[in-house]
């Protein structure tokens, strides 16, 4: 054991090269050709399949199966990709275990399901490589639609806009498209620069004018895009963080969880990213089990996640916490950061024990950290925006907005799920309704 | 312990599991594997007239089909007899057949169809000490060129003919191996029988074209570009061979024919289900060609055990229990009526029965937006696809109606009594009979 791996404090290099590569591989290595013809035997082919409409973009999982199974991968891959163009990164991050394979019924029949997300992830994996884009892109309709936000949603719906023949220039504050999959997901689950590769697979449709490094509000107005385009499509996903109130929050050390995920996605080299000897993350959904998995995979000692409910109501499904916990980090339940100790720099956090209606116990307890991550939560940034609903754009039916030829989609529009491949479906939908708009 | 010792044509084994002329029986290296495995006999590779050895192809002799996770279900083969010089077969059978006398050692042959071919060889086989011949009338690819193998076994005056000089030039008994491409297995046992065989044994294998190189547009196994027809066995044919066996076991002028039953037998259940048609003995090769002779042991400690459990003595109990089971659709009785029942604590919703029957057969099955699956009663037929589709064992059942309940589809109440279509007022032959 090298001494940095016991060392206090923020410090790079805690885990050696091959200890980091190993970490950090594919969560799920991908199946290999007989590995995906067993697989695919399982399916049943069930009639109106329970897994078609638990998928949220309605992938046709039963024929794109029976399509692997018979020899057709690349058949399988057109027809996921015709619901859902991002379906090589929904192979990879949805939340299988409570979609798709949670209603198999073979998880009924023998708590097993058929493992459809890697079958897709075969499928997809297996046309990408070829370099084939197997969709054409229908004659120029001459109309113009700005898509704000280059993330799921955002893609998607150009994507799909661009097929149907309109011209799309996608607007991105960022430097690099792809939002929370460039930026915002583990790194295990997203390889090999995986998130860059199929946003340029993506592009191979033609038709996108793709613009980085411009945020709405600080170099454009969204009043000239709607002067400008036939249509705008707001995906503009949730930028904002939400702050710690406990006394201390300012001190160093104590950050905000998304920010570390993007430090550590865009990072080079991964042995050069400091992460602390004791870490803990405060929250209960994806991106605190995103960021604690991925410190102690930088190395750090122990990693808490520590989330003020009970178990069962944090966001992180059960094999989210299950991995977590495989990773060797502790889940503390009821408990609500009070303080946080350090003279500069954090050093402990104290916590409260609080009950499922979050009323505080009065007992405390603290430990020890050199790192904290705030996962509790995103909100909805920027001005000007269209009207809201429970701090998020209100949308109805596919998207349309208060404003206008204005739609929305993804993490910033009310009553998603805040899942990528809800936000691919919004996206999908509202291309849809802004294509049938223009017609009339 | 049951006692599986088998007594067929004379030819005693401690066990009904022979392996069948085929590769696996075809030099004496494999046959002491076999016999230490603890297989009851064998049949050794088709023997052809002494002079140049048989030629092979040097290309894919099988082709295969498979189910899930390449379970092969079906093997073809295009190989021919042995290509082993007859003198070295015949020494290597004797040196076998000295060290494991308990077992069964019968020889397979194959010569032209001249007398003097068969007088010729007769007496070879017979200063081995095997146990007795198999004629194999029944190989359909190849030899079957030459005026020989299937050649012979289609037609049945040629069956009659060669078994009669078999049995005229040998003390040994005759089996004659009958081939399945033929449109009635009966004209070919009964030539056998009439030309004084001791037994049958089938089915060989079916002529077959496994699948198409769709790149070569060439039929497979493929052979510089070409294909040629082969013999079809495994698992898949077993359905076939069931069939064949039991039209024999249960026709009375064949009745009393020994029979060796081959098609197909991978487990002891299988063997066990041509014994109960009637087959005396079993004859496996595919199965023991994908897993080895060790399966051998599963076949014998299975059928034990079932003997046992039903109280079966000797494997004499268990052969042709069946047969008188074995119908004419004409004689069941049109007055047995039954339902599907789906059992909802096993049902996994998967809604195969639903589909199966909603657009292929009877519309006999709701569905819930609940994914609940129900049977109509008023629309069942009780045809059993749902049973055959649902991927659960034993979720969806037939159940009888008991004489007197109202059949909801007919509206007519389940008579007690026993009617087949021979008495059925829609049939017209009955209704001018009752006249």
């Amino acid at each position: 054991m090298d001494a940095k791996a016991l060392a206090e404090g923020v410090i790079a290099g805690r885990l050696n090269a091959d200890e980091l590569a190993a970490g950090f591989t594919d969560l799920h290595a991908p199946l290999t050709d007989h590995e995906a013809v067993v697989a695919a035997d399982r399916c049943y082919f069930c009639h109106d399949a329970p897994c078609i409409t638990a998928c949220p973009t309605d992938i046709d999982i039963p024929l794109f199966i029976r399509q692997i199974a018979t020899g057709t991968p690349d058949a399988a891959a057109k027809t996921i990709l015709s619901q859902n163009i991002l379906g090589g990164m929904c192979a990879r991050v949805c939340p299988t275990e409570t979609l798709c394979e949670e209603s198999c019924v073979r998880e009924m029949a023998e708590g097993k399901p058929v493992e459809i997300g890697r079958l897709q992830r075969y499928a997809t994996d297996g046309l990408m490589a070829k370099g084939v884009h197997p969709f054409r892109r229908a004659d120029p309709t001459g109309r113009k639609i700005a898509v704000v936000g280059a993330g799921p949603a955002g893609l998607a719906c150009a994507h799909r806009l661009a097929m149907k023949g309109h011209d799309v220039v996608v607007f991105d504050a960022r430097e690099k498209p792809g939002g929370l999959n460039e930026y915002g997901i583990a790194a295990y689950k997203s390889t090999e620069d995986f998130a860059a590769r199929e946003v340029d697979w993506l592009m191979q449709i033609g038709g996108i004018q793709m613009q980085t490094g411009k945020a709405v509000g600080r170099d454009i107005t969204l009043e000239e895009l709607r002067a400008d385009h036939d249509a705008v499509f707001l995906g503009i996903g949730l930028g904002g963080v939400n702050a710690l109130s406990a006394p201390g929050a300012e001190k160093d050390g104590v950050l905000d969880a998304v920010g570390f995920i993007a430090d550590l996605r865009q990072t080079p080299d991964l042995s050069a990213l400091p992460v602390g000897r004791d870490v803990v993350v405060i929250g209960g959904g994806m991106t605190a089990v995103d960021a604690a998995v991925q410190s102690k995979l930088l190395g750090a000692l122990n990693v808490t996640i520590v989330y003020r409910r009970g178990r069962a109501r944090m966001n992180a499904s059960r094999y989210e916490q299950e991995l977590a916990a495989s990773k060797g980090v502790r889940i503390i339940c009821n408990a609500s950061p009070v303080a946080v100790h350090g003279n500069g720099s954090v050093r402990e956090i104290e916590f409260e024990y609080t009950d499922d209606a979050l009323q505080p116990t009065g007992q405390t307890f603290r430990l020890a950290a050199d790192q904290v991550f705030k996962a509790i939560g995103q909100s909805l940034t920027g001005a000007d925006l269209p009207d809201l609903a429970g701090g998020k754009i209100a949308v109805t039916g596919a998207g349309r907005t208060s404003l206008d030829g204005v739609w929305a989609g993804g993490d910033c529009a009310a009553g998603g799920e805040d899942l990528t491949v809800t936000a691919v479906a919004q996206g999908r939908d509202a291309a849809e309704d802004i294509h049938a708009a223009l017609a009339t | 312990m049951a006692d599986l010792t088998t007594d067929f044509v004379g030819i005693k084994s401690p066990n009904p599991f022979w392996l069948a002329s085929a590769p696996p029986t075809d030099k004496e290296y494999n046959v002491r594997r076999a016999f230490e495995a603890g297989w009851g006999g064998v049949v050794w590779k088709t023997l052809g007239e002494a002079g140049p050895p048989i030629v092979n192809v040097n290309g894919p002799r099988y082709g295969a089909i498979w189910g899930a996770d390449r379970r092969l279900l079906g093997l073809n083969n295009i190989e021919l007899i042995t290509d082993r010089p007859l003198e070295v077969n015949l020494r290597e059978i004797k040196a076998v057949k000295r060290d494991y006398p308990d077992r069964a050692m019968v020889v397979s042959l194959m010569v032209p169809c001249e007398e003097e071919a068969w007088k010729a060889i007769l007496p070879l086989v017979e200063e081995t000490g095997a146990d007795g011949v198999e004629l194999n009338f029944g190989c359909p690819h190849g030899m079957s060129e030459r005026g020989m193998g299937s050649a012979v076994g289609q037609v049945p005056e040629y069956i009659e003919m060669v078994t009669r000089w078999v049995k005229q030039n040998t003390r040994m008994p005759c089996i004659v191996k009958l081939t399945p491409n033929i449109t009635d297995i009966k004209k070919p046992a009964a030539a056998a029988l009439a030309g004084g065989a001791d037994a049958v044994s089938l089915i060989n294998t079916i002529n077959s074209i496994t699948s198409v190189d769709l790149d070569l547009f060439a039929p497979e196994p493929t052979i510089d570009g070409k294909g040629a027809h082969g013999g079809y066995c495994g698992p898949a044919v077993k359905p076939i061979a069931l069939n064949m066996v039991a039209e024999i076991a249960r026709t009375p002028e064949l009745a009393h024919l020994p029979i060796s039953g081959i098609g197909g037998v991978t487990t002891w259940r299988d063997a066990a289900e041509f014994m109960a048609l009637g087959a005396g003995n079993v004859q496996v090769c595919t199965a023991a060609m994908t897993y080895g002779f060790k399966i051998v042991q599963e076949m014998i400690s299975g059928l034990s055990d079932y003997m046992d459990k039903k109280g079966m003595a000797a494997t004499s109990e268990l052969v042709g229990r069946a047969v008188p089971n074995l119908s004419d659709w004409q004689h069941l009785n049109l007055n047995y009526v039954a339902k599907a029942r789906i059992n909802q604590d096993l049902c996994i919703s998967c809604g195969r029965c639903f589909a199966a029957c909603e657009d292929t057969s009877h519309q006999a099955i709701s569905m819930s937006p609940e994914r609940v699956f129900e049977v109509k009663d008023d629309e069942c037929v009780a045809c059993n696809l749902c049973v055959n589709v649902c991927p659960v064992e034993d979720c969806i059942t037939m159940e009888q109606m008991p004489a007197g309940a109202v059949d909801p589809r007919t509206g007519r109440k389940v008579a007690a009594e026993y009617a087949n279509w021979t008495t059925h007022p829609n049939n017209p032959g009955a209704v001018k009979a009752a006249e």
